[in-house]
């Protein structure tokens, strides 16, 4: 008997001790962390990770990002490192679950103990790191997404973003649209997260008059002819489709099914016209002219695209892609991984022969990266936007993209457009990209 | 058995020199919720000791296997004893993750414990709902009625962008180790004990309900629904009870997710989830909480020795992305095939081989 009031005793004991305290949320700031450390970092070599989608339903559109980025780093590696190191990238499938994010994140930071994160992808997915990321003190550069989250530099010190961000892009858009079909009736084709809402939020700056339809979409649904069918009857001829690929290409087939042909402008998250190529085969039969389908299609960027042959920075990296042997296609999605992992070595190198974390971001700091993407690239300690406007091109089947609209920056809030000069090195200015 | 009652008479005396058979034979005497509170303050004591010793990130997989434990046992409960089927017990994780997540983020000022009591409560309700759809069904149907649960539910938070964070879901900080032990105990080990109090005392009640005149219905009916019916057994209602128990750890073991990890997202919760659940309590064993250990062992580090074994042969990346999946499944099928059981099938039939000797 006695032994029974100890058991319950203790077992009451430890519950009260454990939560009794105070709220489950009442979350104290624990102050910053030491950043004038060098976990990662050896004689030669950096160790650097990131959490990517390898398996699972969002691994087909993001698996190249990641190959991109390796190559890339193999090729630093091979003409001599940064600084003598070899940057050594860990990459942990998460398989674009935020769970597994959590712990591969962990992981990294606790087991691999790497130097930074770099280019974590994915809005659902990275915003639940980003807290633990900064309070550990880990470098948390060049997240793969254009959430607006990742530039929040009071809140999250350590964490810089990497491509524009949605409401940047689509206020380029809108402004285009406005200004190119100032009378045609406008639809949107959205995401159903911030994708859509960040994008709605630049659009209707310019085009709240003219829209006649919203529609959006939810990423686990391919099933979207119902919001076709209401784009169409509204008598849309513009569609700003926000989509990630899988859906522009959906979108375009259905709109082909319903014999419609309205003028498809897209995001660049989803406008990678070759993975489009190989959705559109996937979904609509080999036989399927996507080639076709695709000409005329609009769309926004900021990265040079692999079809500009003449760029010396996709010559570059075409050239990468053949010596270090990548198996999978050169794509824009590619170049995407592979311009992240540049800017990263370019701040590790600015970082200094002997990098400790706080060097590394005083080097990001110094907003000294423009190129190898046609927009400036800004990372200042109050800013940590990353590229920073679009361009507007179109796509010529068998041709290369013709420029519609020069690249232009602007802000996040109802700032205007803006052109500006860009002084873009060409690879062979870049040390340690040099051979 | 025979033994045991036999020493039950000799205990009393206080003269008797301490023996093996004094403790065995009080242990037996005592009841059987303290023998399992005894049981669970040891294996609280060995998650202490264990946790003391490992890293961060152990601790976190540590948490990880209780919150796995108590879902799977949950399962187990409705599958194994009740006959039941559920393919959708991660529906029951999502409302738990995402009741917890609510609390947490709207008030944060409520204590864990009461954050947990509430959560539980609002998974029993679903439980309710979907327990009495379940007492009408059978077999295929229920599977079916629950797997379109699983499918559906998540969209909720689709549905609902502004406070159920849409398809990025919620993500919040929780509270670690009280100031007063800040730096002496890191916070994950602080969450890992929770973590682990909690399943530990659910699995407390899981054990007693299923020793207990519960249990005993319970699998009166998984053997012969006619015959317990005819035996004075509430067939229905029992069925429902199973039901909402079993809910009940599922929400749980969810809001213990997301208090450990800071995130409540729909796509966590996918058929998935409810799949390997299934997957987990059929290779640890039905019929046995030990089973759910096992199951949730392997859910938690499959994956992690998949990957180190595909960082040691150095596969090519195509192979050895798919390879911690393929193990899991290998594994399964030769598990299922070897010992229909699962590993407590085989480690007691091990023990009785022994025994015998």
């Amino acid at each position: 008997m006695q032994s029974r009031k100890l058991t319950i005793a203790a077992a009451g004991a430890a519950t009260l001790l454990l939560t009794s305290c105070a709220g489950a949320g009442d979350v104290e700031d624990t102050g910053s962390s030491e950043l004038d450390v060098a976990p990662g970092v050896t004689e030669d070599t950096v160790v650097i990770g990131s959490h990517q989608p390898l398996t699972g339903p969002a691994a087909p559109g993001y698996l190249q990002i990641s190959i991109g980025a390796g190559a890339v780093y193999d090729y630093i590696n091979e003409n001599g490192g940064v600084h003598g190191r070899e940057i050594e990238y860990v990459v942990e499938d998460d398989g674009y679950d935020p769970t597994r994010t959590v712990e591969v994140t962990r992981d990294l930071v606790l087991r691999e103990e790497i130097f930074a994160m770099v280019g974590g992808l994915g809005t659902p997915t990275h915003s639940k790191v980003l807290d633990f990321l900064n309070e550990e003190g880990v470098p948390d550069l060049f997240v793969s997404s254009g959430a607006l989250m990742w530039n929040q530099p009071e809140e999250y010190p350590l964490t810089y973003g990497y491509q524009v961000d949605y409401t940047k892009e689509s206020k380029v858009q809108g402004a285009f649209i406005a200004e190119n079909f100032p009378d045609a009736k406008v639809g949107y084709l959205q995401q159903n997260d911030d994708v859509g809402t960040d994008s709605r939020a630049g659009l209707d700056q310019y085009l709240s008059d003219n829209v006649v339809s919203q529609q959006s979409y939810e990423s686990s649904s391919t099933n979207i002819s119902p919001q076709m069918a209401e784009l169409k009857d509204a008598g849309v001829e513009v569609l700003v489709c926000s989509c990630i690929p899988a859906f522009t290409a959906l979108a375009m087939l259905e709109a082909q099914a319903i014999d419609w042909q309205p003028q498809f402008v897209v995001s660049s998250i989803g406008a990678d016209t070759a993975t489009l190529m190989g959705l559109l085969k996937e979904f609509g039969g080999e036989n399927l002219p996507a080639d076709q389908m695709l000409d005329g299609m609009i769309s926004t960027g900021y990265l040079p695209q692999i079809t500009m042959s003449d760029d010396p920075w996709i010559t570059f990296y075409r050239k990468v892609h053949e010596e270090m042997g990548v198996e999978e296609p050169f794509t824009n999605t590619m170049l995407y991984g592979m311009v992240q992992a540049t800017q990263f070595a370019r701040a590790l190198e600015a970082a200094g022969p002997e990098p400790t974390r706080q060097s590394l971001l005083d080097a990001v700091n110094s907003n000294d990266f423009s190129g190898p993407g046609l927009v400036p690239f800004v990372a200042t300690e109050d800013d940590h936007a990353g590229y920073d406007g679009a361009f507007v091109s179109q796509f010529n089947a068998g041709g290369t993209p013709e420029i519609l609209q020069e690249p232009m920056v602007t802000d996040r809030g109802e700032g205007p457009l803006e052109s500006f000069d860009l002084e873009r090195p060409t690879p062979r200015e870049i040390d340690i990209l040099t051979e | 058995m025979a033994s045991s009652v036999k020493q039950r008479g000799a205990a009393p005396a206080p003269s008797a020199p301490p023996e093996r058979g004094g403790i065995a034979a009080r242990w037996a005497a005592m009841p059987l919720l303290a023998r399992h509170l005894l049981g669970a303050l040891a294996a609280f004591a060995a998650v202490v000791a264990l946790t003391s010793m490992t890293d961060s990130l152990t601790d976190l997989r540590i948490a990880s296997i209780g919150y796995y434990t108590l879902a799977v046992a949950g399962l187990g409960l409705l599958v194994g004893f009740s006959g039941q089927i559920s393919l959708g017990h991660g529906a029951f994780m999502f409302i738990g993750a995402y009741t917890t997540a609510l609390l947490v983020t709207n008030v944060p000022m409520v204590p864990l414990w009461l954050n947990l009591v509430i959560t539980v409560v609002a998974s029993c309700v679903a439980g309710v709902l979907v327990g009495a759809a379940s007492a009408r069904l059978h077999g295929p149907y229920l599977a079916g009625a629950t797997l379109t649960l699983a499918v559906g539910l998540p969209a909720v938070a689709l549905r609902f962008p502004e406070v159920l964070g849409g398809s990025n879901g919620l993500s919040f900080s929780t509270r670690g180790a009280p100031p007063a032990l800040a730096g002496v105990i890191p916070d994950t080990r602080w969450q890992a004990w929770a973590v682990w109090l909690a399943v530990l005392l659910a699995l407390v009640a899981l054990a007693t309900i299923s020793k207990g005149r519960l249990g005993r219905q319970m699998r009166a009916i998984r053997d012969d629904e006619s015959a317990a019916a005819l035996a004075g057994i509430k067939v229905g209602r029992t069925k429902v009870v199973a039901f909402v128990i079993s809910a009940g750890c599922g929400g749980l073991a969810g809001g213990l997710q997301a208090y450990l990890l800071g995130t409540a997202t729909p796509s966590s919760f996918s058929v998935v989830l409810s799949l390997s659940l299934l997957a987990a309590l059929i290779l640890g064993g039905m019929g046995s909480l030990w089973g759910a250990l096992w199951g949730a062992l392997a859910l938690v580090y499959f994956e992690v020795w998949g990957e180190t074994l595909a960082d040691a042969l150095e596969l090519e990346s195509k192979v050895s992305n798919n390879l911690p999946i393929v193990l899991y499944g290998v594994i399964l099928i030769a598990v299922v095939l070897a010992w229909p059981q699962g590993i407590q099938g085989a480690l007691s039939r091990l023990r009785r081989r022994w025994q015998r000797r």
